[in-house]
């Protein structure tokens, strides 16, 4: 047993630490969130550059064949500094469903070009009705001649807006709560039918509403087997939660760094606030909460690699409970130490908290996670 | 012991029933019951609208314009507000310095500002926080000096909340340095139009604007807009802050958020079924429900106190920090509800001129903003933590 990284992952890890140094201060950061974008696409060219967007892909196809745990260093690290470049959506999302089920020329078609930064990617998963459950899906993809007829409506697709290329499950058969019967296609953004909705979401970020109209495919859009996709989706999605708890916990060591900082500087009655025991206190419990949750996440990317799956889903649930509920605890915990100023939109420490808050949310929130763990503990 | 409503008392609620449902400006409860900032426009109509129905100032005594309700009326006329989506009158006026100037205040005072305010002609705002006093309130250091039968005063306001809507702001300002910091201090009624004064907006988190920082330079006070004595000012500035800690509790306004909660949860799903069927949520809503009516009997038991004559000491500080958490869960626990729309957000002021509404089901714009913005719960009115600092000293002695 080891948590301990080797050279060249404490290499990958000062890569990052340095990009999100120079890249990410707290003004950096908000300038960039208010642009129209959103987001760098210089920065995507220096993370190409830099070869963090191959990182998780097989090498036959470029790539350098990182692990789960390659994906949590990077994550961890842009989250300390609230990165806000669509590396999840496009890589771990996009990328990891194409190299996962796609045939030769998909992965060829897109990988290479994803790696290279010409390429951006989005999961359109979630619906109105469907809440967290990926196996909730009503849109739907008809044969018709060669290829299908999508229809349907795509709820908070992250990076909706900038990606190239969607890739949305849609039910081919079964009812709408169905394990089977669910597929993947990979639409292009521009396809017409393909109307969206583009809106910004409260941790800065960039989101869609994507309605589909009879938007026709062809038979090489049918990513992976037709009707089988739910297992793949599942595989693919825990990564994302993973990386997403590596992100978390990177944020909350930020947060509580600058909270750290704040109550060392800021006087109140003549004294620093962090003299005051009941403060003390509460940042040791931050503290705890940040440290249990780097344990969850360095535990989750390493279970991912292990082939027994009961396994690897109870470990996703577990992480994603756990860095939850410390996300909203230290999140929240950072506002309130910060009084006044921690309510401020100029200040970072409200970023922090919002970034954590949607977090907790995505891909499922800490009861979700709870009930899942139970039915798969039980 | 009584807990029965008299014939009286019912006819009276059907009366708040009947005035709200005729009288209550749709676009003013729409803003209300999503949570949003109210608009000066909508709020001040409101106002008005309450002022000829004389139900502007519950808490005042008869002979400035009080309502003469009982604690029972009041009580009801709480809860009816509260489920109607009523606002109730901006509090730096009535709740906080109204009862400063009828109970401190000089009977020219009295006379110009009590209908002013009933009337919602002055907007008014707290000038009391500092970049460097917030919970050691009593450092603060923006000074008075004494010129002829003026004060001239400078220094700086910070987290003043609707500073940009202000007629009037009411201000605590050292006027003494040489004794015990709380002896030092005097309460003033400054006109926001006085030369000197400059407001600059602080953008919140939820991207809203409804804090300012204020700025006075050199600005000329006459000394007739000083409430009581000189440098007794802290003294009338606690007595605020006592009635502050009340108003900010919100029982009615949380029965509502509880309402709209099973709404809303009929409508969302979890699991392939109504919201409202999963279990974790349910428990967790009625865990709510159940702190709010152990919180509802605490500040009824404690108005009753009040009405027998009983002296309360820090009790207060109890509703408020029970208060403020109960807000805290609830807003939590709506955009919990809304599952993925929990995400989307955006100011209202980017949706200016556009004519689409915000993404998602339409309950769900607004209870983010009030989410972010109720952080502040805790916060303001004094932290939860000074708080219990003072429950600790003063009803416990410890
Ligand atoms: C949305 C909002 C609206 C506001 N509106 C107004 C307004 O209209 N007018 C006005 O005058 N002010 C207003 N305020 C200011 C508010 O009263 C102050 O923010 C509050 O008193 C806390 O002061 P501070 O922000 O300086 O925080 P600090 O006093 O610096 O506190 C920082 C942290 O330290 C803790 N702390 C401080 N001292 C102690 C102690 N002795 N023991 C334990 N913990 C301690 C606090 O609880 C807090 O968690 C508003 C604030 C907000 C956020």
């Amino acid at each position: 047993m080891d948590f301990e990284l080797s050279d060249e992952q404490n290499m990958l890890k000062d890569s990052v630490e340095r990009f999100v140094k120079d890249n990410y201060s707290a003004e950096a950061r908000a300038k960039l969130a208010d642009t129209e974008l959103g987001f760098s696409r210089d920065h995507w060219k220096t993370m190409a550059e830099l070869g963090w967007l191959g990182m998780p892909f097989p090498e036959e196809v470029g790539g350098f064949g990182g692990t789960a745990i390659e994906t949590a260093i990077m994550m961890e690290n842009m989250g300390n500094g609230l990165v806000l470049e669509p590396f999840l959506s496009t890589v771990i999302l996009g990328g990891g469903l194409v190299a996962e089920a796609g045939n030769e020329a998909q992965i060829e078609a897109i990988i290479p070009e994803v790696i290279e930064g010409n390429m951006m990617l989005a999961f359109a998963y979630a619906e109105p009705q469907s809440r967290f459950d990926l196996n909730d899906v009503e849109t739907s993809a008809s044969k018709s001649g060669d290829g299908y007829v999508l229809n349907g409506h795509k709820a908070v697709v992250y990076h909706g807006t900038t990606a190239d290329k969607i890739i949305v499950s849609a039910r081919t058969s079964g009812d709408s709560r169905d394990e089977n019967g669910i597929s993947l296609f990979v639409v292009d953004n521009n396809s017409s039918g393909v109307t969206r909705r583009d809106y910004r979401t409260i941790d800065g970020q960039r989101a869609a509403d994507i309605t589909l109209k009879d938007v026709k495919v062809g038979a090489d859009a049918l990513l992976g087997e037709e009707g089988g996709a739910l297992p793949v989706i599942e595989k693919v999605v825990d990564r994302a939660i993973a990386a997403l708890c590596a992100e978390a916990v990177g944020a909350m060591q930020a947060a509580n760094n600058i909270t750290n900082e704040y109550m060392k500087e800021r006087k109140q009655f003549g004294t620093p606030i962090g003299k005051f025991q009941v403060l003390q206190h509460r940042m040791v419990d931050m503290y705890m909460e940040a440290e249990q949750s780097k344990s969850m996440s360095d535990m989750v990317a390493m279970k991912l690699e292990l082939d027994d799956e009961t396994e690897r889903r109870k470990a996703v649930a577990a992480a994603k409970a756990q860095i939850g509920q410390a996300a909203k605890f230290v999140g929240e915990q950072s506002i309130q130490l910060h009084g006044g100023m921690g309510m401020t939109d100029e200040y970072s420490i409200g970023h922090y908290f919002k970034r954590l808050t949607t977090i907790e949310m995505l891909f499922g929130n800490t009861d979700h996670h709870f009930k899942k763990y139970a039915a798969l503990a039980s | 012991m009584d807990l029965t409503f008299s014939k009286e008392d019912l006819a009276f609620r059907d009366e708040v029933r009947e005035f709200l449902a005729t009288s209550l400006p749709a676009d003013v409860k729409d803003r209300c019951d999503r949570g949003l900032h109210p608009t000066k426009e909508g709020q001040t109509r409101w106002q008005k609208i309450l002022n000829e129905k004389g139900w502007m100032a519950p808490n005042w005594p008869v002979e400035y314009g009080g309502t003469g309700w009982t604690i029972t009326q009041k009580y009801i006329a709480a809860q009816e507000f509260g489920y109607a989506a009523a606002p109730v009158a901006t509090a730096f006026g009535v709740s906080m310095v109204g009862p400063v100037i009828y109970t401190f205040g000089n009977q020219e005072q009295k006379d110009y500002y009590l209908p002013r305010i009933l009337n919602s002609d002055d907007w008014w705002c707290q000038g009391y926080s500092e970049p460097g006093s917030g919970s050691d309130l009593a450092s603060l250091q923006t000074k008075a000096v004494r010129d002829g039968d003026d004060y001239i005063v400078n220094g700086q306001k910070i987290w003043t909340s609707y500073a940009h809507y202000a007629d009037m702001i009411f201000c605590l300002v050292r006027t003494d340095s040489s004794v015990k910091q709380q002896e030092g201090i005097s309460f003033l009624l400054i006109d926001m139009k006085t030369p000197g004064i400059t407001v600059k907006p602080i953008i919140g988190i939820d991207k809203e604007h409804s804090l300012n920082e204020v700025f006075f330079e050199d600005v000329r006070v006459p000394v007739v807009n000083r409430i009581g004595e000189e440098n007794k000012g802290w003294t009338y500035a606690k007595f605020l802050l006592g009635n502050e800690r009340t108003s900010i509790a919100r029982v009615g306004r949380s029965k509502r958020q509880v309402e709209r909660l099973k709404e809303i949860a009929k409508a969302e799903r979890s699991g392939g079924r109504p919201l409202s069927e999963d279990t974790d949520f349910i428990n967790k809503l009625t865990r709510i429900e159940v702190d709010l009516m152990a919180l509802e009997y605490t500040e009824l038991r404690m108005l009753s106190m009040i009405a027998n004559g009983k002296q309360l000491s820090a009790e207060p500080s109890l509703l408020k920090i029970k208060g403020t958490e109960i807000q805290q869960r609830l807003t939590n626990l709506l955009v919990e509800s809304f599952g993925m729309y929990g995400a989307p957000y955006e100011a209202e002021r980017s949706y200016a001129g556009r004519n689409e509404a915000p993404v998602g089901p339409d309950y769900a714009h607004g209870p983010m903003a009030e989410h972010l913005y109720l952080r502040a719960a805790t916060i303001y009115g004094g932290s939860n933590e000074i708080q219990r600092n003072i429950v600790s000293k003063m009803v416990l002695g410890l």
